[in-house]
């Protein structure tokens, strides 16, 4: 099921070019040069600090390259039609449905538009019971979930998520992968970091590698996990520590 | 966002309140007058009958002495009723007052610890009292404050020929009620005017212990602020409440007010 | 003490009009100043938790140093600025309630700029790159941390709240204490401690703790209930 995200212009694919991250002196990330996609389910993986993070949040537009470029497809400096959903997502101290209305009026959304669409996130996230509840008061999993429904709800060309999982019980990470799975089918771009091998093999249709603040590999998911070029990867894969 | 718009809306409801709150501006006047004066209690009998009469308001700011003359002088209030005759003679004169006119007096009195250690009870003047103060260097508590009382503590000191300093002499800074409550926790021998003395209650172990000598009167002073300087003085209101003290209706007023039975005030109007 | 508990009760009881009118102007004269401060400082503190310019350090240190004010120099600034012979003059606001607000809100505005910017600082470390993501700039953000910080803020308005309902010095200076017109909770107290009334002082002082603790139940609960609701 393909929906049409919007008369926005397209963003993507979104260009790196040799883009590097430093922050007083210290290089953090170097030399990625990489194409995202329209349609594309992009996993990112690597080990603690290898940059994943600060990957994420250089293609989202939080910060800006020290090095290199990203461009848009639609020339925008930051293009709005993003979303992200952060390794510690931050709920404001307000509802549920209030969470969900907060990035729409930002939008500047007609106040019956939001509602509906508040409606239907809510319904189609499983979140009618929550509605009213103090978003800051809900379990983790809960949180996780109002998280990605206040993403998907914004209507997002692209969709960014850094370790949507990694605090999650089994059942619930089972439940975000049906939900990352789906936004994709909707014709979401969708560019994730994980550190569950399992879920990156169920989910990843590339793979990209990073390795102490460098891109080392960037394949089709099949052909990573068939057998990773780099030794850092194989390694990685393997369960070796490698730093 | 509702929350933020609910925000600025009680913020922009505070600020109308706030604009509207100096629309009951009526017919009233400002009267810069002293805190003794206030605290006897006169205002409170003399003034309903002003304004019962006229419909003029009098707002009286009480002060000190210093005070409500600089308040006059800089036009904050319409009239000055104070005991300070040379500076209120001085003020007149500068050109910031219209005319003073003689309203009341009261007295001064010598209040001390009622076993007297300096025997002032036995000073035949004012000035022998302070002598005897000085002599026995007997807790003194002085107002310290530029006010009237002040001044003519100042004056009685200069008279004795004593230049009260040591630990003896205490210079609180403050009102006469102040000074009062201090005195009677010294306990020590204090310079009051009768009126304040009278409705205080605080006492403690003070009494009255010397009174009645004549440089110990205390006159009191109306005077206009001059229109010419501040052209929004209220003349017309402000020479009707003076009309008003100086008359015989309102000098009857001032001889009526009694404290415990006893008069504070005597009229002294031409 | 129990004379002037005594006499704080009956004077409650009797209902003296004098009494009632006092109590009025002294919740209207402080509650406005908060209202105002708080108009004024929770977005210029927010602004100021926000914003980077030069010479920001020095003005946090200022304001810092402003919440120390003594209540009786804020009384004469705002006297000298309102006084006939000073810059406002004409607006013949010296010995009213509104310059006994003004005053009250100078004093207190410091309180509330510092402590929502110290508490908007902290909340924006937390929520900067969320906000971002969301599509909000700085200077919508602004509303969305006062809102977020309400439960901290509110402490900040309370003790700029108390600071404004104890202070005799400023209001004494501004308002004159006129009988019926500008005679507040505290400079009553003041006058009838000049006039050895300690009884009525000290009872005085009983009905304004006892408004003071109301209010500050009020709020304290307030705040309670918001963070067991809201997280
Ligand atoms: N603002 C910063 N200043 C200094 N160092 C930083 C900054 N931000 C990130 N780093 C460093 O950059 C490196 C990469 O950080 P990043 O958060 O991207 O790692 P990650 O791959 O997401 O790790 P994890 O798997 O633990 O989430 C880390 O060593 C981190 O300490
Ligand atoms: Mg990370």
């Amino acid at each position: 099921m393909k929906i049409a995200r919007d008369i926005a212009p397209p963003i993507l694919p979104l260009s790196l070019e040799d883009m590097g991250y430093a922050v007083g002196g210290k290089t953090l990330l170097s030399g990625i040069t990489l194409r995202i996609e329209a349609g594309q389910r992009l996993v990112v993986m690597g080990a603690n600090g290898a940059g994943k993070s600060l990957f994420l949040r250089l293609c989202h537009g939080l910060i800006d390259p020290t090095q290199g470029r990203r461009r848009w497809a639609s020339d925008e400096a930051r293009a709005e039609a993003q979303a992200m959903v952060f390794q510690r997502p931050v709920l404001l101290r307000r509802s549920v449905a209030a969470n969900l209305d907060y990035p729409l009026a930002l939008k500047g959304l007609p106040r019956a538009a939001r509602r509906e669409t508040v409606a239907r996130t809510l319904d189609r996230f499983g979140l009618n019971d929550l509605a009213e509840r103090p978003a800051r008061l809900l379990s983790g999993g809960e949180q996780q979930r109002l998280a990605l429904a206040r993403a998907w709800a914004m209507r997002p060309q692209v969709l960014f998520l850094d370790e949507p999982s990694s605090a999650l019980d089994p059942s619930a990470t089972r439940i975000i992968e049906e939900m990352v799975a789906q936004f994709s089918d909707e014709g979401i771009t969708i560019v994730m970091t994980t550190h569950d091998l399992g879920q990156a093999r169920r989910l990843a249709a590339q793979v990209a590698f990073l390795h102490r603040g460098r891109l080392i590999e960037h394949r089709p998911a099949a052909e990573f996990f068939a057998g990773p070029e780099a030794a850092e990867a194989r390694a990685f894969l393997a369960g070796d520590l490698i730093w | 966002m509702t929350h933020a718009r609910r925000f600025i809306l009680s913020a922009a409801s505070g600020l109308a309140l706030i604009a509207a709150l100096p629309a009951t501006a009526q017919d009233f006047i400002t009267v810069a007058s002293t805190t003794s004066t206030e605290n006897s209690g006169l205002f409170g009998h003399i003034l309903p009958m002003f304004q019962e009469e006229t419909g003029i308001e009098v707002r009286v700011v009480s002060q000190g002495t210093g005070q409500a003359l600089e308040t006059g002088r800089r036009g904050d209030a319409d009239v000055v009723f104070v005991h300070a005759r040379a500076q209120e003679e001085q003020f007149v004169a500068d050109g910031y007052g219209v005319q003073r006119f003689d309203v009341m007096y009261n007295d001064f009195v010598i209040v001390g610890p009622g076993d007297d250690p300096a025997e002032v009870r036995m000073a035949a003047d004012a000035t022998a009292a302070m002598t005897a103060i000085a002599v026995a260097e007997a807790a003194f508590a002085s107002r310290g404050d530029d006010s009237g009382t002040h001044v003519a503590e100042a004056n009685l000191w200069a008279a004795a020929g004593v230049a009260p300093a040591g630990r003896w002499y205490l210079s609180t800074g403050s009102g006469m009620g102040a000074t009062l409550n201090t005195a009677a926790q010294v306990p020590a021998y204090a310079l009051t005017d009768r009126g304040t003395w009278l409705s205080f209650e605080n006492r403690g172990d003070l009494e009255i212990v010397f009174e009645g000598d004549p440089v110990l009167f205390n006159p009191y002073g109306i005077i206009l602020v001059n229109p010419e300087r501040h052209a929004h003085v209220k003349a017309e209101q402000g020479q009707a409440f003076i009309d008003w003290v100086t008359s015989d209706e309102g000098q009857a007023a001032i001889a009526d007010f009694t404290v415990g039975g006893e008069q504070l005030f005597f009229p002294s109007a031409a | 003490m129990g004379g002037p508990f005594a006499t704080a009760f009956s004077l409650i009881a009797s209902g003296d009009p004098a009494l009632m009118q006092i109590i009025g102007l002294s919740l209207r004269v402080t509650l406005t100043a908060v209202l105002m401060a708080c108009a004024v400082g929770l977005p210029l503190g927010a602004a100021l938790a926000l914003a980077r310019f030069p010479g920001r350090g020095a003005v946090i240190v200022v304001f810092n140093a402003l919440m120390g004010l003594p209540p009786v120099v804020a009384g004469l600034i705002v006297y000298l600025m309102l006084s006939r012979s000073g810059p406002f003059g004409s607006l013949a606001l010296l010995f009213t309630p509104t310059a006994m607000i003004i005053a009250q809100t100078l004093l207190i505005l410091p309180i509330v700029i510092s402590l929502t910017r110290s508490v908007v600082e902290d909340l924006w470390a937390e929520y900067r790159e969320q906000l971002l993501s969301l599509g909000a700039g700085r200077l919508r953000a602004v509303p969305t941390l006062l809102w977020d910080g309400r439960v901290s803020l509110l402490t900040g308005v309370l003790a700029g709240f108390g600071r404004a309902s104890a202070e005799v010095g400023a209001v004494l200076i501004v308002g004159g204490n006129i009988a019926g017109h500008t005679r507040t909770m505290t400079t009553a107290i003041t006058l009838e401690t000049a006039r050895g009334q300690l009884g009525l002082a000290v009872a005085l002082g009983i009905i304004l703790l006892t408004l003071t603790l109301t209010l500050n139940a009020i709020a304290w609960g307030a705040g309670q209930w918001a963070r067991g609701r809201l997280g």
